[in-house]
Order: C-alpha cells, then sequence, then structure tokens
C-alpha cells in the first residue's frame, strides 16, 4: 500500500486535536499537560516532514531538529517550574491552581 | 536550501552578536562576583545595552538589506524597532535594581535572562524567514517564563508562570502548525519567496492558505494578548515581580508588533483581505473586552494588563488599514505604549517597598499629600494611557484613529472611540483617588536617587512628546519611506 501525504496530514491534525483536547479538558495532573505539549509539538514535526518528503525540499526536516532542540529546552523549563510549584504549594493538580483570577 | 554567507555580511550582525557575546562574558563574570559586587553585573548590562543601542542607531539603512541568505533583514524598521527594544530594556533594568535588592534576588542570572530575551527581541525584529521567526520568539519566551518564576518563594509568582508556560507553549504550538501549512503549501519558508508563492498558487490552494493563516494569526493573537487569547495576560501580570511584569509588558510588545508586520504583511500581502477581516475582529473584541473588565479591577497591576489588552486593540487598527502610513500610526503607537508601561507599572515599584507591594488600587489613595510630584507624574501616565490632550497617548490614539477613518472603516472609528471614552473611567478614578481621597499611609516614598531620576524622565518624556509629538511621528513616518509632515 502506497501511503500519500494526505494519510499523514490526517494523522498529524488528529494527534494535534488530541494534544489541544488534552491541554483543555485534563484537570487532574500538570504533568500531563507538559506530555500534551510535547505531542503537540510532534504532530507539527510529522506535517513537516510528510511535507518535506513530498515536495522534495530539505528545508522542512531542517526546522523539525530545531523544533526537538527547543522543545527539549523547553521541557526542562516547565519541568524546573513544576519544581518550584510543587515546593511551594504541595500540588500539581491543576484544579488547585487558582489563585489568580478576577 | 544553500546557506552562505560572507564575511561583509556578518558586520551587519555587529549588534546582536555584542549583545550574545556580552550576556555570555557576564554570566560568566557574574559566577566570580561576591553578592556585594554584584552592582558590577548591573553595571555591565546596562553598558551592553547603550553600546548595542548605540550600534544599531548608527547604522540605520536606507535600503532593506539581506544578510545570511536572506534569514536576516537590515531595514530602517528594524534598526528603529531594536533602538527602542534596548532603550526599554536599559529603562526597566534602571526600575529594578532596588526592587530586586529589597527582595534577596538581586542575582546575575536575572539580567542575564533579560539580555538573552532581548537577543531573541532582536532577532524576531529582523528576522526574514518563519524558522528564525520561530527561534527567536522561543529565545524571548523561555528567557521570560524563568523570569516570571524567578521569586521562588512566591507562590503568585510560581503559578504565574506556570500558567504563563502553558499557555506559551500552547501558542507556540498554534504559530509553528500554521507555518508547516503554509510551508506545506508554498514549499517556502522565506518570507520575500513565500509571498511570491502565495501571490501566482493556483484558486483551489486558497482555502489551505486560509486555514494556515488562522493558525499563523492565533498564535500572534497570543503571543500579543489579543482577546480571545488573552486569558494569560492578567494572571501573569498580576503574579509575577512587578519588575518582570514591567519587563514583559513593555519591550516584548515592540517585538510583537515586529513579527505581525514581517508575517502578515510581508510574507501575506496576497492574503490580506482575509487576515484585515480577522484583525477588525481581533481588534473590537480586545477594545472592548480590555476596557471593560478593567473597571472591575482592584488590584492596579491587573488593571493595567487589562488596560494593555485594550492598547493591543488600538495597536492592531493601524496594521488593519494596510496602508504605509497606517502601519507608521500603528508603530508609533506601540513605542508610545511601551513608554507608557513603563511609567505605570514603575509607579508600583516605586511605592512598594520590601514586604509590601502597592498593587492595591486603594495604594494610590492620597499620593498626593504623601509626595505631590510622584502624584503628578502618574497624573501624566494616566491622562496619556487615557487618551486626554495633550499627553503622548491622545496623539499615539489620534493617529491610528484617523488612519482607520481615511480608509474608510467610520464605524470602527466610532467602536474605538466609544470604548477609549469607557476606559477613560478607570484612569481618571486612580487621579481621583491620589488627589481627592485622605491618605491610609502616611509613609513617606522612599527610593534610591536612580529610580527617582528615571521614573521622573519617563514622565516628563510623555508629556514634553506630547507637546512636540511631530519628533517621535516623523521617525515612524521616515522609516516607512514616507515624508513626515
Amino acid at each position: 500500500m502506497e501511503l500519500l501525504l494526505s494519510d499523514f496530514l490526517i494523522l498529524a491534525a488528529f494527534l494535534f486535536c488530541l494534544s489541544i483536547t488534552g491541554i483543555f479538558i485534563n484537570r487532574k495532573n500538570l504533568i500531563l499537560l507538559l506530555m500534551c505539549i510535547e505531542l503537540m509539538l510532534l504532530a507539527v514535526n510529522l506535517n513537516f516532514i510528510a511535507f518535506s518528503y513530498f515536495n522534495q525540499d530539505i528545508a522542512g526536516q531542517i526546522f523539525v531538529f530545531f523544533i526537538l532542540t527547543v522543545a527539549a529546552a523547553e521541557s526542562a523549563i516547565g519541568l524546573a517550574i513544576l519544581m518550584v510549584l510543587f515546593r511551594n504549594r504541595g500540588t500539581i493538580n491543576v484544579e488547585d491552581i487558582n489563585t489568580l483570577k478576577g | 536550501m544553500t546557506f552562505t554567507f560572507t564575511h561583509s555580511e556578518l558586520t551587519l550582525l555587529l549588534p546582536e552578536i555584542t549583545l550574545l557575546t556580552m550576556a555570555c562574558l557576564i554570566l560568566v563574570i557574574d559566577a566570580f562576583l561576591s553578592d556585594e559586587q554584584r552592582d558590577l553585573t548591573f553595571q555591565l548590562t546596562q553598558g551592553t545595552l547603550i553600546g548595542t543601542a548605540l550600534l544599531v542607531w548608527f547604522n540605520v539603512p536606507s535600503e532593506p538589506i539581506f544578510a545570511m541568505s536572506g534569514f536576516f533583514i537590515h531595514d530602517a524598521m528594524a534598526a528603529m524597532l531594536k533602538f527602542f527594544t534596548l532603550l526599554v530594556v536599559f529603562w526597566a533594568f534602571l526600575y529594578s535594581r532596588q526592587y530586586l535588592k529589597d527582595r534577596q534576588f538581586f542575582k546575575g542570572e536575572y539580567f542575564v535572562l533579560g539580555l538573552f530575551a532581548t537577543l531573541g527581541m532582536m532577532i524576531m525584529i529582523s528576522a526574514h524567514n518563519l524558522l528564525t521567526i520561530y527561534l527567536g520568539l522561543e529565545l524571548l519566551s523561555l528567557s521570560l517564563y524563568t523570569m516570571v518564576a524567578m521569586h521562588r518563594s512566591s507562590q503568585t509568582a510560581s503559578e504565574a508562570a506556570m500558567k504563563y508556560f502553558v499557555l506559551g507553549a500552547l501558542a507556540s504550538g498554534l504559530l509553528l502548525y500554521g507555518i508547516s501549512i503554509i510551508y506545506g503549501v508554498t514549499g517556502s519558508l522565506d518570507l520575500s519567496q513565500l509571498a511570491v508563492a502565495i501571490k501566482n498558487s493556483p484558486v483551489e490552494h486558497h482555502t489551505l492558505l486560509t486555514f494556515g493563516l488562522v493558525f499563523l494569526v492565533i498564535g500572534l493573537a497570543f503571543k500579543l494578548g489579543a482577546v480571545p487569547f488573552h486569558v494569560w495576560v492578567p494572571d501573569v501580570y498580576q503574579g509575577a515581580p512587578t519588575t518582570v511584569t514591567l519587563f514583559i509588558s513593555s519591550a516584548p510588545k515592540l517585538a510583537a508588533f515586529a513579527i505581525l508586520m514581517r508575517i502578515l504583511v510581508e510574507g501575506m500581502s496576497s492574503l490580506q483581505t482575509d487576515w484585515q477581516n480577522m484583525l477588525i475582529l481581533l481588534s473590537i473584541l480586545s477594545m472592548g473586552t480590555g476596557n471593560l473588565l478593567a473597571i472591575a479591577q482592584t488590584n492596579l497591576k491587573r488593571m493595567l494588563a487589562y488596560s494593555t489588552i485594550a492598547h493591543v486593540g488600538y495597536l492592531l487598527l493601524g496594521v488593519l488599514t494596510v496602508t504605509e502610513t497606517g502601519y507608521a500610526a500603528s508603530m508609533f503607537y506601540v513605542v508610545v505604549y511601551a513608554l507608557m508601561s513603563l511609567g505605570g507599572f514603575g509607579m508600583i515599584i516605586l511605592l512598594s517597598r520590601a514586604g509590601f507591594e502597592a498593587e492595591n488600587i486603594t495604594d494610590f489613595k492620597g499620593l498626593n499629600q504623601r509626595n505631590s510630584w510622584y502624584a503628578f507624574i502618574m497624573m501624566i501616565l494616566m491622562l496619556s494611557m487615557a487618551g486626554v490632550p495633550p499627553m503622548l497617548g491622545f496623539w499615539a490614539k489620534l493617529s491610528v484613529l484617523s488612519q482607520v477613518i481615511q480608509t474608510g472603516h467610520v464605524w470602527l472609528a466610532v467602536i474605538a472611540v466609544i470604548f477609549a471614552i469607557i476606559g477613560a473611567f478607570y484612569y481618571l478614578r486612580i487621579i481621583w483617588m491620589m488627589y481627592f481621597e485622605k491618605a491610609e499611609e502616611t509613609q513617606p516614598i522612599q527610593a534610591e536617587p536612580l529610580m527617582q531620576i528615571a521614573i521622573s524622565a519617563n514622565g516628563l518624556v510623555i508629556l514634553g512628546l506630547g507637546i512636540a509629538p511631530h519628533i517621535l511621528m516623523s521617525l515612524c513616518l521616515t522609516t516607512f519611506g514616507l515624508s513626515s509632515y
């Protein structure tokens, strides 16, 4: 079976929607939020690689390397902030993070 | 894709290279300093910012010059925005020194992160490729997340940092998804090639391009803080340490304006009818929500956050006229906004002291009795934000509104004026409290001389440039190749 460009795009769009849904309906754990963010970036990467392959253009694959690097830095910072939050609050439950509002 | 550059092109990047080198050097030097010598880090940082600003000021090109295989553009807009960014960051750090010392986080990391954020903004301003725009944006955002979380023992700061991080990462993801779609349809990441490819694209690609455009605009709106993508703004502004709020609210808006111009105006000019409608919607919602919700606030930082959202709405008015004079008016607006925002948060820092944050509106009660000079400065700032003549903020609003009327969107101008009048209420309420209510606090205001000079200069610049607005306005007009009036 030959895989088409549209197959990749549909899969990427599905993963992307899954991660957005995860960010908005998750009310339990902050780590799940971080995982959803990673998933979102991976969905974008899949898009880039598929386009790069089918357009015969290398720029998309180079972009993916940069996204991966930035994603690594981003999750490091995200986890560090999570640590600070946990030390101050003793909880990483999304529902408890609600002192700022109005 | 080929990547080449000549040595002469490196001289165009001299400000960025200087800033990067100095940021790394300061990081190393700071590691060898004791806490009493920490002022050296501060002085080196300020020196670097001045030096870089001078390098930018003395190299304003008349024609756009491309470098690094089109990844980097050096034009008049880039030079102007970079200069103002550096100036605003310099001013923000002046306000920060005493505040940080009083709260035991006068650390080298704060200034190094600030410098890296500034580098990120400069890259965003000069980026001419979607890849460089993304990298500049991430360099800025990652530094800002960390700066918000720097006050480690503060519960609100860590909560604000987490919210900022999650929503910022979501915005980057949406922006990237848009970039990937646009890249797939046009096969290019370079903004000039993108513009040509979109112009020549067949009609059946239009839906897909609009689909990508929607994601790009949402990503940009998130970063600017336009309604309905503004939810992070009030929480982050309120929760972050005031000096960081000051930093986030001022300079990054200049950089966000730059990438808005680069992506929409330079890269996607063929889709202008599409993004014009999106910007009109964002603008109306921002002006309305920002001004209405600001009335209900009791926390001054939160009120200024909603006022920022409203200002973003006015800022978008100039861009959505799709004329050169409109862009100049928007640039004027964003520079003026950055100056006003510096002053507004600067006053909160001035009234705060160790263990006390003057972040409630009631903390400004009777300021005139305590110190009439600072009450006067605060009055200038509030009148300017409300858009009362002859303050600078009035001319900023006038210039975008006159462009909106000239391009035939009279109804939009009417809506903007109505919301501006509603918005004047909460600014005037603060002036009322300062002059006509009794002070609950009687402690005299203590601040180091540097801070006093900086905040006075800030207020006087807004008053002075308000009396002679053509100085700044002609600078913005010539940036877009228009003769001044």
